[in-house]
């Protein structure tokens, strides 16, 4: 038996278990995993990826909830189908861990990660750096006569980009926040 | 009703609230002010062991043979540190315990001060949850939740640390209800659809096998008399882990024995070969798969687990049942028997033709020598001799443990105690203490190698000073058996370091500590022996010397799927492939 022959609505698979388990393929998933904010919670996250040799890509964390002590940890991961089921299976089993959500899988999500560049140069490179930033909607939020710090709000391939184009303009510093991420609608 | 008191009062408290009768600990700097309050009451006793490895492996045999939690507690620092072993140990093959931990004062944590260490850092990963706790208002509560987190769910070890100052200082002690409810409530009633199914299944199978796991033992005595009935009632065979041992009983005509890379031919074949696999309670061990992709490649799989991440680790499963073996057991009955009692009788008739036919192997049988002692007849007599006592049974690890998993016969859960996951030397000798403060009239006996023994054999000591009658039965045969068989088979019989020299003379060694020591290295004098360790009123270390160079058998070896299993030393030659070399 298949469990792509299991009846829908039969049993615990959800619709992710109807792709194919065995699969090679790695994937990109943005996780969100709703925790008590208290000391060491992060460790534990992070020791379960190292621990057991699963992906970082990118790691958020800040509190949401101040009364009820909870924080909303959000992770890029990759890997097989498998390997990302092991990792949700694996993050919802750490005690203080409330919630963990798939958003590549529950539905339309919003990701964006904010960013800082500075740009160094003069004449027409300066110029083009600022030309740049406003076709992208950066914000110059520092300058000076030799300098450029914008900030950048966006997708992370928005941001890939924006650095792509920045570095033979003088790029020589940059910062970026990781990946915050919403499902979309309610 | 809340009440205030110092820290060290409040976890004595706690552990009574708890229904805690036994505590395993050491004392140290850090923990005085808790030695002071056991000191000063009766309700709790505890046991002064000598080595902290020794405390936490006395709590796994504890709460192995009694389903209850086992409670450690230790100073700060290498207390802590020599407790890890333990922890770990009980983290692998999940056994409830609350470890308590002595931690230098809150103002002197992060300065190197004497005898820290970072013991929820170093304890992170070996734990199910453990907490620093800063604040003596907050103690209470968190060690009523470790005690809830350590046997709610897939039961674990837990660790809390307490600095100096918690202890000394005063706050509200709250009672375990009025803590409030916590979070931390694990899913115990599976989906009922897919257990329908999985009903379905059972319905029409031809070659089903259950594969029981440590899990039933965990659930409870309930699981393991449902699993009986169901399996009496079904006609199906049932095979199991080392963990699972005694969840049905060894005398049950639908038991094949103890599957894995040491379980038995009709077991294993079994498992090859069946249509229909009910995993419950058991998580697809390496021991048990043999190579993955060969690994039972006709069968549906079913997998009923209280802990979601074990389901599709390691095998990918088609029906996963998320809840307690317990829970999911009873409904599996229920439903079973409403659609009316169906199984495939010509289908099975035919399958229990075929194991029997497998049986007829006789994979255990081994070669009878009259000169030496055969560790396989060993166990043998001492199963005939003991097997009608209330008897309990560790193990150390190795082949000796093998062969006592092969040849003694478990009728009931919970009196088997052995180190399945982590496979942890000296386990043993400790654990049989704790069961034998668990059930002070009972024979208790480690089964042991000689070099297992030796890594906690300082026992010794608590052991006598308790006056706990528990019974060493070492099987001597002066090697770190398996690690030689494995160079036999693995490394061109090059035994390097596989061998105990220097040994103690064991029977010199019982009478320096004030017990009993027994010598036997002959087969005509072993039923005597046996009868006089079991008949002596007090701790006994049995020296039994047996041969050297046995091999256990059958054997799966490493990388190989279940149907290249070795039976002999014949069949031995060139047995491992460069790709089963690199496994462990
Ligand atoms: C703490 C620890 N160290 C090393 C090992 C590796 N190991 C597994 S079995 C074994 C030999 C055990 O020898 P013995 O206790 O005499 O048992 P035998 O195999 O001879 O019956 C060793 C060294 C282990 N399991 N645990
Ligand atoms: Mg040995």
């Amino acid at each position: 038996m298949s469990p792509l022959q299991i009846q829908k609505g039969t049993s615990r698979h959800s619709a992710y278990d109807l792709r194919d388990p065995h699969s090679d393929v790695e994937e990109v998933h943005t996780l969100a995993v709703l925790v008590d904010n208290e000391a060491g919670v992060l460790a534990r996250v992070i020791g379960l990826f190292s621990g057991r040799g699963y992906n970082i890509e990118s790691l958020t964390v800040a509190e949401v909830d101040h009364e009820g002590h909870l924080s909303r940890i959000t992770i890029v991961t990759t890997g097989t189908p498998a390997v990302i089921e092991q990792i949700k299976a694996q993050l919802g089993r750490i005690v203080p861990v409330h919630d963990v959500h798939d958003l590549t899988v529950e539905g339309p999500a919003v990701e964006r990660e904010l960013a800082l560049f500075k740009v160094k140069g003069s004449g027409d490179k300066r110029v083009e750096a600022l030309r740049l930033a406003d076709i992208f909607r950066a914000n110059a939020v520092d300058s000076t006569l030799e300098s450029f710090v914008f900030e950048l709000t966006g997708t992370s391939a928005k941001i890939d980009a924006f650095a792509e184009l920045m570095r033979p303009l003088g790029l020589i510093e940059m910062a970026r926040t990781g990946v915050a991420a919403l499902s979309r609608g309610v | 009703m809340t009440q205030a008191m110092t820290g060290a009062k409040m976890v004595v408290q706690a552990l009574k609230d708890q229904g805690v009768e036994v505590v395993f600990g050491y004392p140290g700097g850090a923990v005085l002010p808790i030695y002071d309050e056991i000191f000063q009451q009766n309700d709790i006793r505890h046991i002064l062991v000598r080595h902290e490895q020794g405390a936490v492996h006395a709590a796994e045999g504890y709460a192995r043979s009694t389903g209850k939690p086992g409670v450690v507690l230790v100073t700060s620092g290498p207390g802590a540190t020599n407790a890890v072993t333990g922890i770990t140990d009980a983290l692998l093959d999940s056994i409830p315990l609350v470890v308590l931990t002595g931690q230098v004062p809150t103002f002197m944590i992060g300065t190197d001060g004497f005898q820290e260490a970072d013991t929820v850092g170093i304890t992170r990963p070996c734990t199910k949850h453990n907490w620093l706790v800063k604040e003596t208002d907050k103690l209470a509560a968190t060690l009523h939740e470790a005690f809830h987190v350590a046997t709610s769910g897939r039961p674990g070890p837990v660790l809390i640390d307490i600095p100096k100052d918690v202890q000394f200082a005063s706050g509200t002690y709250t009672p375990p209800n009025g803590a409030g409810r916590s979070h931390y409530q694990p899913k115990v009633k599976g989906d009922i659809d897919t257990i329908t199914q999985l009903v379905e299944a059972m319905e029409k199978a031809e070659r089903p096998v259950f594969y029981t796991g440590g899990g039933v033992i965990n659930s409870g005595p309930a699981a393991s008399q449902l699993l009986r009935e169901l399996v009496e009632a079904t006609g199906f065979p049932i095979t199991s882990t080392l963990m699972g041992l005694g969840a049905y009983p060894a005398s049950g005509d639908k038991w094949l024995g103890m599957l894995g890379m040491h379980g038995l031919y009709e077991a294993n074949l079994a498992m090859h070969g069946c249509d229909l696999m009910i995993n419950i309670g058991a998580r697809f061990d390496d021991r048990i798969t043999g190579r993955i992709a060969d690994f039972s490649p006709n069968s549906i799989k079913a997998h009923i687990d209280i802990d979601p991440s074990s389901i599709n680790k390691v095998i990918h499963v088609d029906m996963p049942i998320i809840g307690d073996v317990g829970h999911v057991l009873e409904d599996m009955l229920r439903i079973w028997k409403s659609r009316g009692r169906k199984t495939n009788k010509p289908g099975l008739k035919k399958w229990w033709g075929q194991i029997d036919a497998w049986r007829q192997v006789d994979c255990l049988s081994f070669d009878p020598s009259p000169k030496t002692i055969k560790p396989q007849h060993a166990l043998q007599r001492l199963e005939a001799l003991t097997k009608d006592h209330d008897r309990y049974i560790t193990t150390e690890v190795g082949q000796h443990q093998m062969w006592a998993a092969q040849f003694l016969g478990f009728e009931d859960p919970n009196r088997w105690m052995t180190s399945g996951g982590l496979g942890t030397m000296g386990y043993g000798f400790p654990a049989s203490i704790g069961v034998q403060l668990a059930h002070p009239e009972s024979l208790v006996i480690n089964v042991a190698g000689e070099a297992s023994w030796l890594m906690n054999m300082q026992e010794m000591g608590t052991t006598v000073q308790y006056r706990l009658p528990v019974k060493q039965f070492i099987l001597n045969n002066e090697r770190l058996g398996m690690v030689r068989q494995w160079q036999e088979l693995l490394h061109g019989e090059r035994y390097s370091h596989s061998w105990s020299e220097a040994l103690p003379d064991f029977v010199k060694l019982a009478e320096a500590f004030g017990a009993k020591g027994i010598y036997c290295d002959n087969p005509d004098d072993l039923d005597d022996a046996i009868l006089e360790m079991i008949n002596h009123d007090g701790p006994v270390i049995f020296d039994c010397l047996v041969e050297k160079h046995e091999n256990c058998f059958p054997m799966i070896p490493s990388g190989e799927p279940h149907n290249k299993m070795l039976l002999g030393d014949a069949s031995t030659s060139d047995v491992i492939g460069s790709s089963g070399a690199v496994l462990v």
